[in-house]
């Protein structure tokens, strides 16, 4: 029993470090599909933010040492909704089947960043020398056994993460924004007699998805990944399946984001925790996938899918 | 009977949208577009080994793209051929690197049925999910997708290496490739292999499947309409899994044509590549399977001449993938462009019934 907790107090800071950027990234996703707009290039938008990220931040690392990665961060967020705006203006203007519109978000995003980054770089990698400097909360680190797990050596980007979901969550659900977003997404037409402006709010939708996948990837590059090498290896899809795994809803996804966040750490570090050491890792690495199949036949009867999501929405009224 | 070519219209528009802003980009890295193109074209045509490599590339490319194609007319988006490509081609490679003391005709029959048994069932399981639970099939195959990765990535890795390299399988042995040594030598080395024979076959196969079958009648109402086939009397349900099984055996066959003819080993934590391409191949095929062989031999043609493009400029290879991921997001709006062309076509319409009328 001392032994395993031995192992979750190690692991927990690696799990976290992996959980945030697909939590934020799966937020992102809620904002999109509550709006009405399927949004399979979550993976492209983390990509393009993980790039942009690690430009910056090796742009600017030895000139403003201290303020280079915050500028990374936005800089991410900034990439992030300018290239979803692809996305947006295919399935909103032109109504384009989202799906494909997404799916070439997600290999423009993989090409066009190592094109540039070959350009740049030569390798296609770009490293950053320094990323963001682990930190004890005060006073809360010093509480026993909560304080090692959840305040010591936590990056930043944990609570400006955390912040943001709390405050999507308020938004969603306790403003007239968040309720007219979410009528979007499941009756656009009724929304629309109610005098709300479906075509601005889906842009919104799917920008705050551009600006929280980018996000997740600059937060990516800030914090354990150190290099971008042109891909973000499925997080995006994983953040997918933590948002339909979530039944859409803030507090499943944080749920679903932190069990697949520490699933996935618990299956990189298999071979060195001696509990599951004789586990097979494949088990724990396609755990994920396989409870999200299952979740989605157990709650095919009653989804709680945005009803409109992928439908486009024709002013004409048609 | 007047022929329709608004689908070719389409595609062609697509293309040229693709390569003006690939031209762009070159501009912007401050390469000379016209040089770029000419080196890409060159490095696809100057030799006639480069000439086969466009097929050998394509090969893959015109499974895949047949892959999607053929779930897109039941209505269905097949984004999984990844996964199934990965499946068929382990089967394929385990069987290959395991049996090699059989003959070479009993050997590659045998690989290619395990092939297309591993691809069909990876199709089946999304299938089913969707046919009996409604699940959306293109979440279902994202996560196949995912599982398939992870399943090569232990089972190559844990069993099939060559012991030198752990990210690797072994090579295939010579009596499982794909490849003729006759034709590598006509070709002068060309990677260009059986596996071509196998998708001219399936596209031939499915092209009378889709216009000269009940089957394919059947499949493609239920793409058309769910409802009214169903009303008509035609079991959804079968179709879809039957559909989905079919376009999991097509990927399969490209696993096999890839891994053991064009590759001849098989890479963990790789996604194949091919299998997004197959999405844009689909659709700038027009999800036709002639469509798809063509457009998969123009795929063949960037993905041939890039490396010599590349070598010859500071253009990075890269450009080929984003053309053609900028083709796919221009035919998901091609709605736009066949809005343009009707307009254009209207105002030249009009303004010829302008001047015959002014002529009177």
């Amino acid at each position: 029993m001392k032994d395993m907790i031995d192992i979750i107090v190690n692991i927990f800071p690696y799990a976290i470090a992996f959980t945030i950027p697909l939590l934020i990234t799966s937020l992102g996703g809620l904002y999109s599909e509550r709006s009405g707009i399927v949004n399979i290039g979550l993976e492209g938008l983390m990509v393009v933010g993980f790039f942009a990220g690690a430009v910056t931040i090796k742009t600017l690392e030895v000139a403003l040492p201290d303020l280079s990665i915050v500028i990374g961060l936005l800089v991410g967020i900034i990439a992030g909704v300018l290239f979803s705006m692809l996305h947006a203006f295919a399935s909103i203007n032109l109504n384009a089947n989202q799906v494909i519109s997404g799916t070439a978000i997600n290999m423009l995003a993989g090409a066009l960043t190592v094109f540039l980054a070959r350009t740049i770089t030569g390798s296609g990698n770009i490293g950053i020398r320094l990323g963001i400097v682990r930190w004890d909360v005060p006073l809360l680190s010093e509480i026993p056994v909560i304080g090692p797990l959840f305040f010591q050596k936590t990056y930043y980007t944990t609570w400006i993460v955390l912040a943001i979901w709390g405050f999507s969550w308020f938004l969603l659900y306790k403003t007239s924004f968040g309720l007219r977003l979410r009528a979007c997404g499941e009756h656009p037409n009724a929304a629309a007699s109610a005098g709300v402006n479906v075509i601005k709010m889906r842009y919104i939708g799917v920008m705050v998805s551009g600006g929280l996948a980018g996000l997740g990837g600059a937060v990516m590059i800030a914090t354990y990944a150190g290099e971008f090498n042109g891909t973000v290896a499925g997080l995006g899809f994983l953040a997918l399946a933590a948002l339909i795994f979530g039944q859409w809803k803030p507090l499943g996804i944080l749920g679903a984001a932190f069990f697949f966040g520490f699933a996935r750490t618990i299956a990189d570090a298999s071979q060195v925790i001696p509990q599951f050491e004789n586990f097979p890792p494949l088990i724990l690495k396609i755990f994920p996938y396989v409870v999200t199949l299952i979740a989605l036949v157990l709650f095919s009867k009653s989804s709680k899918a945005p009803k409109a999501s992928g439908e486009p929405f024709d002013l004409s009224g048609k | 009977m007047k022929k329709d070519y608004t689908g070719v219209i389409k595609s062609l528009g697509a293309v040229l949208l693709g390569l003006l802003a690939g031209a762009i980009l070159m501009l912007a890295i401050g390469a000379n577009p016209l040089k770029g193109f000419f080196y890409l074209f060159q490095g696809g045509f100057k030799s006639i080994e480069r000439f086969g490599n466009i097929f050998a590339i394509a090969t893959t490319l015109i499974l895949t793209g047949l892959s999607v194609a053929f779930a897109f007319r039941t209505g269905l988006f097949n984004i999984g051929a990844a996964g199934q490509m990965l499946m068929g081609g382990l089967c394929a490679t385990m069987i290959g690197l395991s049996f090699d003391s059989l003959p070479r005709i009993i050997l590659l029959p045998f690989m290619f049925i395990v092939a297309l048994l591993g691809g069909a069932i990876w199709g089946i399981i999304p299938g089913l999910l969707k046919a009996r639970f409604n699940v959306h099939e293109v979440v279902a195959t994202i996560m196949m997708n995912w599982i398939a990765y992870w399943i090569v990535y232990y089972v190559i890795g844990d069993y099939f290496t060559s012991g030198l390299l752990e990210t690797e399988s072994a090579s295939i042995p010579a009596v499982a490739q794909l490849r003729l040594p006759w034709l590598t030598d006509l070709l002068n080395g060309s990677y260009l292999n059986l596996g071509i024979v196998v998708s001219i076959a399936c596209v031939i196969i499915i092209k009378f499947i889709l216009d000269r079958t009940t089957l394919g009648y059947e499949l493609k109402a239920v793409g058309y309409n769910r409802h009214a086939a169903q009303y008509a009397g035609i079991k959804v349900n079968r179709s879809i899994i039957l559909s989905m099984m079919i376009a999991g055996g097509l990927a399969g066959l490209a696993g096999l044509t890839y891994y053991t003819g064009y590759s001849i080993n098989i890479q963990i934590g790789v996604l194949p590549t091919q299998g997004f391409d197959g999405i844009a191949v689909a659709l700038l095929g027009a999800t036709t399977p002639w469509g798809v062989f063509f457009s998969a031999a123009f795929f063949g043609l960037l993905h041939a001449g890039k490396g010599f493009m590349s070598a010859n400029t500071i253009i990075p290879p890269q450009i080929a993938d984003t053309i053609i991921a900028i083709i796919i997001y221009f035919t998901a709006t091609s709605l736009f462009i066949e809005k343009m062309w009707v307009k254009m076509k209207t105002r030249r319409l009009e303004k010829k019934n302008i001047k015959s009328g002014g002529d009177e």
